[in-house]
């Protein structure tokens, strides 16, 4: 009898966690990853060739990314590592791969999905004008390409990645222009009981904001977004600050971010529900507090919960506990019991965090009309009130389909926040109940040709 | 009952004849097979027993911004019907010549006709038949459009009500719906699509129908080379480009449960999709696929719909089972079940599409 | 602080310079990278662009970096369509952006 057939999407930090626990049990698991070499975001690797020492890219992480990296290095040999890979579709238990061009089907009795996070954002006008990137745009071109966005950057948006960013920035030397942060500072003080949960995390956040005033970066708590203003491309940054003054700041590029979103295209696919979580106003993949989906399907780190990497760590393994679990293979109680309460008070964390950095969807649902809601596809937020309130689009999925808000390439990745923003307040609903767009296969593009070459002999 | 564009465009012609009409849905308008099929607005092809109505609902689709208050992205483009081998333009020239006689004009294209006019046509295909009246529209917004018309001119329009029982007695047909609630009415007009035996099994009578999922694909915008709508004899896929640059197209059959309400694609169907789509016309290679999508359609044994009054009761009228091909009537089916509720005849024959093809009723 | 002139170029080197170069060529014009860079950050470095949008005409340089707002997709000089995010430069690779 053949060993269950184990496949994990992605080789971030709850990926490679959940790999290293079915190897250790036993099994050689598929480890399919969009990157070419593991780490996910957080803890992603420059190309080949690349000479910054781990404290240079990582800072204060460059311990857990060098304990990520090593973990994975042990288990090459032991796993099916299939790099620059795609997971493109799901359906039947088999996963539907890509890779340069050649499509590959992976049966599995397992899938275990890592897909991580992206920024979530809420437009502003001028946003897609050349020179306004995400918060974790930013933070690759610096760590994987030894690039600043710009030479004076505007940090915008709110939640601990906005500091962390900027003062990588300022450390590596680039020009920060300003820490523009929409939530008030006052929120950031109530919520430290509940941060404190992870005090380590505090001082971190603390001392990014420490190092910032010390460089003389302005910081400013509580703003609205007004505009990112520029002839062809950004040139400054209008807001209106904690006290409701009109002010600009001169940059030549925004990183844009309010905290991070999962990605849950492939969980859909797999037949996962989502559900909305009202406090950190995402819908979520529904599974147990293990990680199982049912049907064979485990969810961990990012993409199925925000947590952040050492959440994204406990939360891999835990899945892989849990699957080796139902498959009948040994697995440790106590270990189990462990992980579940770090996972708590990375929760009790993620819940203080949402209260300290909240998102601001009032600066979503009060968009002026003739701001691009939906990049892709060049579609304003007033067509999608007029969606709602003229052609009777009560969820946003037949507000796509009469007004193609999301229909482009990203498939709602971008807008979807917003769209769903605009369109609950144009119809005076609560946001939950526009719904969220749906996913479809491809989960990304996916080549004309390649899809056609493996169906060579189709007739007409 | 049953909201996709043959009961929102009944509901505007009634309404617009100041019959009170109330449409049920269980769903949203146009959200089955009417929003998410292909797209092709076309005459050519057609069952011969189609093409008289196909022609007359021609005719609507001109007036579209006049019926229902915007165009529907309604665009002549032409609709290029391939042929696979020399077999195919045999079948295309006999075809050309039976629906000429029915009035509708059919051009018949050979190879250096083809390159000449379509040089991004695959130089494999030996010819085709060009109908220059057909064209493409936008499924999406049709189904809605009309029911907001359906509204504005008097018809009351319920989303989200499904019925659940529905019976006729001496005062005429009572409809109950999952929410509670009873209507009476005179009439009942059976267009619920897939689930069109449901309604008509109720009053002893039902279609020979199975429930299909056609699966269709879009690509990301490109330069808009293709002009007019592909259609190959045989079947095996129907593409079309946007005036925006997507290219959209259909092959295979997904999968679909009308008790659920679920479908979904089969992905060996889009890999088959795309190297057709590749193999007639190359140039598209380089593009990307964005999304694949399916729905839920009823298809009938003989593949023409049902249209005409009930065999068993009198007040009921079916029109379903269009069988993948119903966009283009939409409008014209509307119109007929309004003439026939009104005047109790309708000028387009739908002798063909008698739900008494299938047997007798309760014979079955 | 002075007046910033408008930058020529949207991204700026801040580390690892010291990498093999190459040569890739951009709409026919010559371009100078560094064995590593993506196509992104090849174009970035060289102009404030990376393709024109279809829908409203304005020009865009990427926003997410990661692969996962499709906003950088471009052609190579073979026909192939990539994301410029996250295709890497290769000695005479042929980019085109319009």
């Amino acid at each position: 009898m053949s060993d269950p057939r184990v496949v994990i999407v992605g080789a971030g930090p709850a990926g490679v966690r959940a790999a290293e626990a079915f190897v250790a049990a036993g099994l050689r698991p598929v480890v399919i990853d969009e990157a070419d070499a593991a780490g996910g975001q957080i803890y992603r690797r420059p190309p080949a060739g690349f000479a910054r020492p781990p404290s240079a890219l990582y800072g204060l992480e460059a311990g857990k990314a060098r304990r990520l990296h090593a973990a994975f290095a042990a288990l090459r040999d032991r796993i099916d590592h299939r790099p620059g890979t795609l997971a493109w579709n799901v359906w039947d238990r088999v996963l539907h791969t890509v890779r340069d061009g050649v499509l590959a089907q992976v049966p599995y009795d397992a899938l275990v999905l890592c897909t991580g996070a992206m920024d979530r954002v809420i437009p502003l006008p001028g946003w897609t004008l050349p020179g306004v990137f995400t918060l974790g745009g930013a933070q690759v071109a610096l760590k994987a390409q030894g690039c600043a966005v710009g030479r004076r950057v505007a940090f915008l948006g709110t939640g601990p990645l906005l500091y962390l960013v900027a003062h990588q920035y300022r450390k590596a030397g680039a020009g920060v222009a300003a820490v523009l942060d929409t939530s008030p500072y006052g929120l950031r003080v109530r919520s430290l009981p509940g941060l404190l949960a992870l005090p380590a995390l505090v001082a971190k956040g603390l001392w990014y904001e420490a190092r910032l005033r010390a460089a003389g970066v302005p910081i400013r708590t509580g703003v609205t977004p007004l505009a990112a203003a520029g002839e062809g491309a950004v040139a400054a940054l209008e807001y209106a600050d904690g006290a409701g003054a009109r002010r600009r700041v001169s940059c030549d590029a925004v990183a844009l971010g309010y905290g991070l979103k999962p990605e849950t295209q492939l969980a859909e696919l797999a037949g996962c529900r989502l559900a909305y979580d009202e406090p950190q106003d995402l819908w979520l993949p529904e599974c147990d507090a293990l990680g199982r989906a049912g049907n064979g399907l485990y969810l961990a780190g990012d993409g199925a919960r925000i947590g952040g990497a050492d959440a994204a760590e406990a939360a891999g393994r835990l899945a892989a506990l849990a699957c080796l679990g139902d498959l009948g293979l040994a697995a440790d109680g106590a270990e189990v019991l462990r992980l579940r309460r770090r996972l708590r008070r990375q929760a009790r964390f993620r819940l203080a965090l949402e209260a300290a950095f909240p998102f601001p969807a009032s600066h979503a649902a009060g968009l002026p009309d003739d701001v691009v809601l939906c990049r892709c596809e060049g579609v304003t937020a007033g067509q999608v009130r007029a969606a709602g309130l003229e052609k009777e689009a009560a969820e946003v999925n037949r507000a796509k389909a009469l007004v193609r808000l999301g229909m482009g390439r990203c498939q709602g990745r971008v807008c979807g926040t917003a769209g769903r923003h605009v369109l609950a307040a144009a119809l005076g609903r609560p946001v939950a109940a526009v719904g969220q767009l749906r996913a479809q296969a491809p989960v990304k593009p996916l080549n004309l040709a390649a899809a056609a070459a493996a169906a060579p002999d189709t007739p007409l | 009952m049953g909201g996709g564009l043959a009961g929102c465009s009944a509901a505007l012609h009634l309404a617009g004849r100041g019959i009170p009409t109330v449409l049920l849905e269980k769903g949203q308008v146009g959200a089955q097979a009417s929003g998410v099929n292909f797209g092709g607005v076309r005459q050519q092809g057609r069952h011969l027993a189609e093409v008289p109505l196909a022609l007359r609902s021609r005719a609507l689709w001109a007036r579209m911004a006049e019926l229902v208050g915007e165009d529907l992205e309604f665009r002549v483009t032409g609709h290029l019907r391939l042929a696979r081998h020399a077999e195919d333009m045999a079948l295309l020239e006999r075809y050309a010549a039976d629906v000429a006689a029915l009035g509708l004009p059919l051009q018949l294209l050979g190879g250096n006709a083809l390159r000449e006019r379509f040089p991004w046509l695959s130089p494999a295909i030996p010819g085709a038949s060009f109908c220059a009246s057909d064209g493409q529209a936008n499924p999406r917004l049709a189904g809605p459009a009309f029911g907001r018309a359906a509204r504005r001119a008097g018809a009351d329009v319920r989303e989200g009500e499904e019925a659940v029982a529905v019976e006729r007695d001496g005062r005429g047909f009572r409809t109950v719906t999952a929410a509670g609630l009873e209507l009476r009415s005179r009439v009942l007009l059976n267009t619920a699509g897939a689930w069109g035996n449901r309604i008509a099994e109720r009053f002893g009578e039902k279609a020979a129908m199975r429930t299909i999922a056609p699966q269709m694909v879009v690509t990301e915008p490109a330069p808009h080379v293709v002009q007019p709508v592909l259609g190959i004899v045989g079947g095996a896929i129907y593409l079309r480009q946007i005036e925006r640059g997507n290219v959209i197209f259909g092959t295979g059959d997904g999968i679909a449960d009308i008790a659920t309400t679920r479908h979904h694609v089969l992905p060996a169907n889009t890999l088959a999709g795309a190297a057709i789509a590749c193999h007639l016309v190359p140039h598209l290679a380089p593009l990307q696929i964005i999304r694949v999508w399916t729905g839920i359609e009823g298809e009938t044994e003989d593949f023409i719909p049902v249209i005409g009054p009930s065999g068993t009761t009198p007040g009921l009228f079916h029109a379903y089972g269009f069988s993948g091909h119903g966009f283009q009537l939409g409008p014209v089916v509307g119109l007929i079940l309004s003439e026939l509720v009104a005047e109790g005849r309708t000028e387009s024959p739908i002798a063909p599409f008698a739900i008494g093809r299938f047997g007798s009723p309760g014979s079955r | 602080m002075p007046a910033a002139r408008t930058p020529a170029s949207q991204f700026v080197r801040v580390a690892e310079q010291g990498r093999p170069r190459l040569r890739i060529t951009v709409d026919g014009a010559p371009v100078e990278a560094l064995a590593g860079d993506t196509v992104l950050t090849a174009l970035l470095l060289a102009g404030r662009r990376v393709r024109t949008a279809e829908f409203g005409g304005g020009e865009r340089a990427g926003f997410c970096l990661m692969g996962a707002c499709q906003d950088c997709w471009i052609a190579l000089g073979d026909g192939r369509r990539v994301r410029a995010c996250t295709t890497p430069v290769s000695d005479g690779l042929a980019v085109a952006t319009r």
